[in-house]
């Protein structure tokens, strides 16, 4: 079974028919790209998934369960972890109570009114903190954080569930290319690692080609492509849609970059 | 009532829409760019009334009246555009909602200097010339003025839309409206458009005043008064939406308009005079409105504001030196009814302080952690406080079961106002709670068997060996101490946390399972709870209560003690409540202009501590190097 | 930051309260409070007429041997807030008895901290009833003629009109409440076949005076009854005045002759509205002549009702102090009782049976001389004409003494 399997979905806002009919699947394990120009339906694809938008119509299936229209806390009870593409943390809690925030959430204790909540899931967040290498900084508070940093913060958030599935909108948008490959790199070794699929949309083309294992490509709110890096390079109609015609793929993928 | 008497009665209605509208339309742009609720705006249009009067007086005639109406509204937006610049411009920078204390100030100040320079009587303007008669509609005789009111209350409306419109001016105070910090990307200087919108603002509400001289005599009453209705039609039209402000003037002046027009009505087994509604009316409007349509008839959701504030620090437990401090501090507030046997009265003034202190400690609990600014806490104090008068007068409870169940009545207040308001937030929340607040207050007001109405309930005095002052201030002070180290360790524990956390960012909260607003609903439940408390405690402190206790104002007064101490900081509360008490107490005793007074030394404390009393000491103890 | 250092703030805040200033033994301490910064038009005068009599009490050599000290506070328009004056006044300041109060609900609450503590209290000007008859208690004295007494001198001129039809108009709350209550209950006695057409009951403050107004003559009344009174009888008598609603009306009205509501209409008063009032140029009796005088010198104003209210506050104190020969609690409850006071309105007393003064007001029709408002035909009305009887006064009194 997979992990998530989307079919048949759509979504209109007034008369713009922003996802039609799209339909596709992930597969345990699996690190899947979605990419399109902007304007794709890519977001709106993302938050079907993650519930922030309800369907007009169509199925999202986690692990066989129809998920379309549950709200974000019931999907991540599910399993599903996600960071945004514009970091969100508790900007008055230290880096690590950020951590502990999620795992007192995961063990279902948001309602206690006594322990201390600094005491509760201290070692596991710190833990989960030095996988990311932030162990360093657990006791700043996490407005003080470089972007960067935050985006692995936001990382270790998203692992406190043990998520069978991750969700990461532009997870490197605003960084430099070196900090852009060690954060893929970092979230590669950790989902492998875990067995955890990932679903990522992205601008910077270097990442999607270097680290995905599977790419789909969102263009006017339906799929026009699904497949490995080679196939999709090589796809006319993906070329012709997404970057126009008679340019070089490395030329245009740096322009995306700076999109 | 016949068609021709409804009708007459829907033309009484529009000619004061437009009055409503004059003054509503000032504060919603203000509001729409700079997100300051400027308590003050009643003040302005109190101080169009009287400068105006005084044209048409001093110098009369045409001149005077409509020369004296273009100069008032000047006059007043230049005194606007100084505020702005003088004061406002400095504290922008201060936690949210921190301008309402220097607004608040102002309100303050500027009744006393009316007091000081136009005296204490009512002054009625002469009659409009030009528009002194009436005419004939309908077999009933309309004034003319009306007349002129009811086409002004458009004509205003047009040329704000095609300033707002056609201009460069108005396009960026649009997108300000919408997202103030597009504005600034666009290398617009904030500065000058926030002064400007200020006078803009101000001056209408100068207009809106001067325009009334012809109708209703200047008086010191009129600010508050004024800054109600404005509060109403500007939420209920939507924040920042002059065309809102109109229709929402016109829906709250036919609604008033309807019920004089019906009167009393007989429905044979109960007799209504409808009347009488019209207290309730346009806060009733403004709660079905805020409900069915959160941002107002024709207001658009507006993108969360990123806070320039200086964002708040992590919550870090006492250090062992202090919480030493804390209980040695304790230990002589015990002691203190020893101490105090040679002067009685500071037990009583310690009463009210450790009253004030629950209050304004319940109110922080969700405004500061929990972001949800009310401005209607006064609610729950009140339902606290008519639950415990009214089980001893009714029921001839004992002290201990009422102040038990008084809170229980507040925290059921407290559930079903908190379920609405949390799916609100910012100042549509705040209107909210304001609203319910306003329901609770002429509910109490208008059902005289039952509550005493106006007069309230008296005789509410604690039993032996409670009533010696120095037992019920034990009592209190035990009941203080526990609700504040209560709720600070529910602040401390996952559920504070989680408070904060969907405060921070709702966004990311929801993401990892959590049910912000059912977090933020309970939250809002305790504080209604813990409020109770000091509303029970109050009652029985004063021996009687009156709906002065569930008034705005005590609302009003909460906001400035947190603010005053500190939104950011968990001890800011206790020492705003503590502070205000105290400088109310000593403030009316020193002086004649004491309302002045306490306006100007909240005024300096603004602008000395613009984070609050004790968020300034954190700061500056960061600084030094030490740990907090 | 913690919570201890708030409340060492709080503790030293409080240990400055504590200074307690001396209390000094030449003189008699009165405590005074009232609503001075929500009620300015009527206090400021109110405040004046105290002074004037505190001056002339105090020349005399004062009473007892000692000079009279008024210690005056502002009780923010609000009974929680008074009460804590009251308490100040009486364990800060070591005041010997409180007086004061303006409005209904403050007054009944500092009764009710009265009759509680056992401090002698003179009501100088709330009107409700309450205050001497539901709520009344041993403690409590009240100077100012009430609710009840100022609708019942009247009735006279209302049951005069012979109107068929009526309409009563008043601020929706206790005050107007019970004036109408009062009204209505008094008319049906006197004239049975009189009905009530309407009935408008706008918030204080607030009244839409046009709409208001329109609804009273749509009810097409013969009469109308009206309480409203400050900035809503303002509005309410120009708007009714340009709509031609008082035209061929009988207009009988509360309070409206008093200067602090009379004077802001100005070229708008209604001529013929027969009224109770203070009609200051008018009233040619010696005392009151002897104080107009003395006023106007003092201040070069015109005296307004409160500062006879205020100067009659003091003079009644002063008697009562010398009669009860003491500042004792028990001895003032006691020498007040059937006290015997001069005031510019003439001699009055303290009824013992409800502690009610029968001091009067002046009844009369609304003039206009020069562009101003006056009173004509004025007749003064001995609030004792208008009480109850002392057996009936009793049944109205459950709780006292």
């Amino acid at each position: 079974m997979s992990v998530l399997e989307l079919r048949g979905l759509n979504k209109s806002f007034g008369g713009v028919h922003a996802v039609r009919d799209v339909g596709f699947a992930i597969g345990k394990g699996e690190f899947l790209a979605m990419i399109g120009p902007n304007g794709a339906g890519k977001s709106t694809c993302f938050n079907m998934i993650n519930g922030q938008l309800a369907p007009d119509s169509g199925e999202i299936l986690c692990e066989g369960r129809n998920i379309a229209g549950l709200a974000p806390r019931d999907i991540w009870r599910l399993g599903v972890g996600r960071t945004f593409q514009v970091a969100a943390t508790f900007g008055s809690m230290t880096v690590v109570e950020n951590v502990q925030m999620a795992l007192i959430s995961h063990a279902r204790e948001t309602y206690r009114l006594w322990r201390p909540a600094s005491s509760h899931h201290r070692a596991r967040a710190l833990e989960l903190l030095a996988q990311v290498g932030m162990e360093d900084v657990a006791f700043r508070p996490s407005r003080e954080l470089a972007y960067g940093d935050v985006k692995r913060v936001e990382l270790a958030i998203a692992l406190a569930n043990d998520p069978k599935l991750l969700l990461m909108d532009e997870p490197t948008a605003g960084m430099g290319t070196s900090e852009r490959h060690g954060l893929i790199e970092l979230v590669k070794r950790l989902v492998v690692e875990r067995g955890i699929s990932v679903l990522f949309t992205e601008h910077s083309m270097d990442v999607v080609f270097a680290f995905a294992d599977r790419i789909i490509v969102l263009a006017r709110g339906r799929l026009i492509a699904d497949g490995d890096a080679a196939t999709i390079r090589d796809n006319e109609q993906v070329r012709e849609v997404y970057f126009g015609t008679g340019k070089t793929f490395a030329l245009s993928a740096s322009q995306g970059a700076k999109a | 009532m016949t068609l021709d008497a409804f009708l007459f009665q829907v033309l009484n209605g529009l000619s004061s829409a437009s009055g409503l509208f004059l003054i509503a339309a000032g504060l919603s742009l203000i509001f729409g760019v700079t997100r300051i609720v400027n308590l003050a705006h009643g003040s302005l249009y109190m101080l169009g009334t009287y400068i105006a009067y005084t044209f048409a007086t001093k110098i009369g005639g045409v001149t005077g009246f409509w020369g004296g109406i273009v100069a008032t509204a000047l006059i007043v937006g230049a005194l606007g555009a100084a505020i702005e610049f003088v004061l406002l411009r400095r504290i922008y920078r201060a936690p949210e909602l921190f301008q309402l204390l220097a607004t608040f100030a102002l309100v303050l100040v500027i009744n006393d200097f009316a007091l000081w320079l136009w005296g204490p009587a009512d002054l009625l303007g002469p009659r409009a010339p030009g528009f002194r008669g009436a005419v004939e509609i309908l077999g009933r005789r309309l004034p003319s003025y009306d007349l002129f009111l009811i086409v002004i209350g458009p004509l205003v409306l047009l040329a704000l839309h095609l300033t707002l419109t056609r201009t460069r001016f108005g396009r960026l105070i649009r997108a300000a409206t919408q997202d103030r910090e597009m504005v600034g990307a666009l290398g617009v200087n904030q500065a000058v458009l926030f002064t400007s919108v200020f006078a803009l603002g101000a001056a209408l509400a100068g207009l809106g005043g001067a325009l009334q001289i012809a109708r209703e005599p200047a008086n010191l009453a009129t600010d508050l008064i004024a800054l109600g209705d404005a509060f109403v039609v500007v939420v209920v039209g939507g924040m920042g939406s002059i065309p809102g402000a109109y229709l929402a003037a016109v829906i709250i002046a036919e609604v008033k308009a309807l019920c004089i027009g019906i009167g009393t009505v007989d429905f044979g087994f109960v007799t209504i005079n409808f009347s009488k509604f019209t207290l309730v009316a346009e806060f009733l409007v403004m709660a079905i409105v805020l409900i069915a349509r959160p941002y107002g008839l024709l207001g658009k959701a507006q993108g969360a504001v990123r806070s320039i504030a200086e964002p708040e620090e992590p919550i870090r437990p006492a250090t062992p030196l202090l919480k030493a401090f804390g209980v040695a501090v304790l230990a002589v507030l015990v002691c203190l009814p020893l101490l105090a046997q040679s002067s009685p009265y500071v037990l009583v003034l310690g009463i009210d302080v450790l009253i004030a202190v629950i209050f304004a400690a319940s109110l922080h609990f969700i405004m500061g952690p929990g972001g949800m600014h009310s401005f209607g806490h006064a609610a729950y104090f009140g339902l606290g406080a008519y639950g415990a008068a009214l089980l001893v007068k009714w029921l001839a409870w004992p002290m201990g079961a009422a102040l038990i169940a008084a809170p229980l009545l507040a925290l059921a207040g407290a559930l079903l106002f908190g379920w609405f308001a949390v799916r609100l937030s910012g100042v549509y929340l705040a209107m909210l709670t304001l609203a319910f607040a306003q329901i609770v207050w002429a509910a109490v007001f208008q059902w005289e068997g039952f509550t005493g109405g106006s007069n309230g309930v008296i005789g509410v005095w604690p039993p032996p060996p409670f009533d010696k002052s120095w037992v019920y201030f034990l009592l209190t002070l035990v009941l203080a101490v526990a609700a504040v180290l209560l709720l600070r360790r529910f602040l401390f524990a996952p559920f504070g946390y989680a408070m904060r956390a969907g405060r921070d960012s709702p966004l990311r909260a929801e993401a990892i399972g959590i049910d912000v607003k059912r977090v933020h609903w309970l939250g809002f439940a305790m504080a209604g709870l813990v409020c109770g408390v000091a509303g029970g405690l109050f009652a029985f402190a004063k021996g009687s209560i009156s709906p002065e206790t569930i008034h705005i104002n005590r609302s009003i007064d909460g906001l400035v003690m947190v603010l005053l101490g500190g939104v950011q900081t968990l001890t800011g509360p206790i020492a705003g409540a503590s502070m205000f008490a105290l400088l109310q107490d000593t403030v009316m005793r020193q002086t004649e202009y004491w309302r002045a007074l306490m306006g100007a030394i909240i005024l300096l404390l603004v602008l000395t501590f613009p984070q609050g009393i004790v968020g300034a000491f954190a700061s500056l103890w960061r600084k030094v190097g030490g740990r907090t | 930051m913690k919570p201890t250092r708030h409340m060492l703030a709080l503790a030293t805040a409080l240990a400055c309260a504590f200074a307690a200033p001396a209390f000094a033994q030449d003189t008699i301490k009165i405590g005074e409070l009232n609503s001075y910064k929500a009620q300015p038009a009527f206090l400021e005068p109110y405040k004046r007429g105290m002074e004037l009599a505190l001056e002339e009490v105090n020349g005399k050599g004062g009473v007892l041997g000692k000079k009279l000290e008024l210690i005056i506070r502002d009780d923010g328009a609000n009974p929680g807030e008074a009460v804590r004056v009251a308490e100040e006044l009486v364990t800060r300041e070591g005041v010997v008895m409180l007086t004061g109060t303006f409005l209904s609900n403050i007054g009944l609450a500092v009764t009710n901290f009265a009759g509680q503590k056992k401090v002698f209290f003179l009501a100088s000007e709330p009107l409700t009833d309450k205050i001497t008859w539901a709520d009344g208690n041993k403690y409590t004295y009240r100077l100012r003629a009430s609710t009840y007494m100022q609708t019942a001198m009247l009735m006279p001129a209302a049951i005069a009109a012979n109107a068929k039809r009526w309409a009563i108009v008043y601020p929706n709350y206790e005050y107007g409440q019970s004036a109408a209550a009062t009204f209505k209950d008094m008319l049906k006695k006197a004239q049975p076949g009189a009905e009530i057409v309407t009935e408008q009951a706008p918030p204080i403050g607030k009244v839409d005076a046009g709409a208001v107004a329109q609804a009273i003559d749509d009810a097409k009344p013969d009469a109308i009854f009206n309480v409203l009174f400050g900035a809503d009888l303002t509005k309410f008598v120009r708007e009714g005045n340009t709509r031609g609603v008082f035209k061929n009306r009988t207009v009988v009205s509360l309070l409206s002759g008093e200067p602090e509501y009379l004077d802001p209409l100005g070229e708008e008063t209604p001529v013929g509205w027969i009224a109770t009032g203070y009609p200051w140029d008018k009233i040619k009796t010696p005392e009151h002549v002897a104080f107009l005088t003395a006023y106007q010198k003092k201040f070069n104003d015109y005296p307004r009702l409160g500062s006879i209210v205020g100067y009659t506050t003091i003079k009644s104190i002063a008697a009562g102090i010398a009669k009860a020969n003491s500042t004792d609690t028990e001895k003032l409850v006691e020498a007040f009782k059937g006290l015997s006071v001069s005031s510019p309105f003439g001699t009055f007393s303290y009824r013992a049976s409800d502690h009610q003064a029968t001091m009067g007001a002046y009844v009369g029709k609304l003039a206009l001389e020069k562009g101003k408002g006056t009173m004509t035909d004025i007749k003064y009305i001995d609030g004792a004409s208008v009480l109850p009887n002392d057996a009936d006064t009793k049944k109205l009194r459950p709780a006292a003494d």
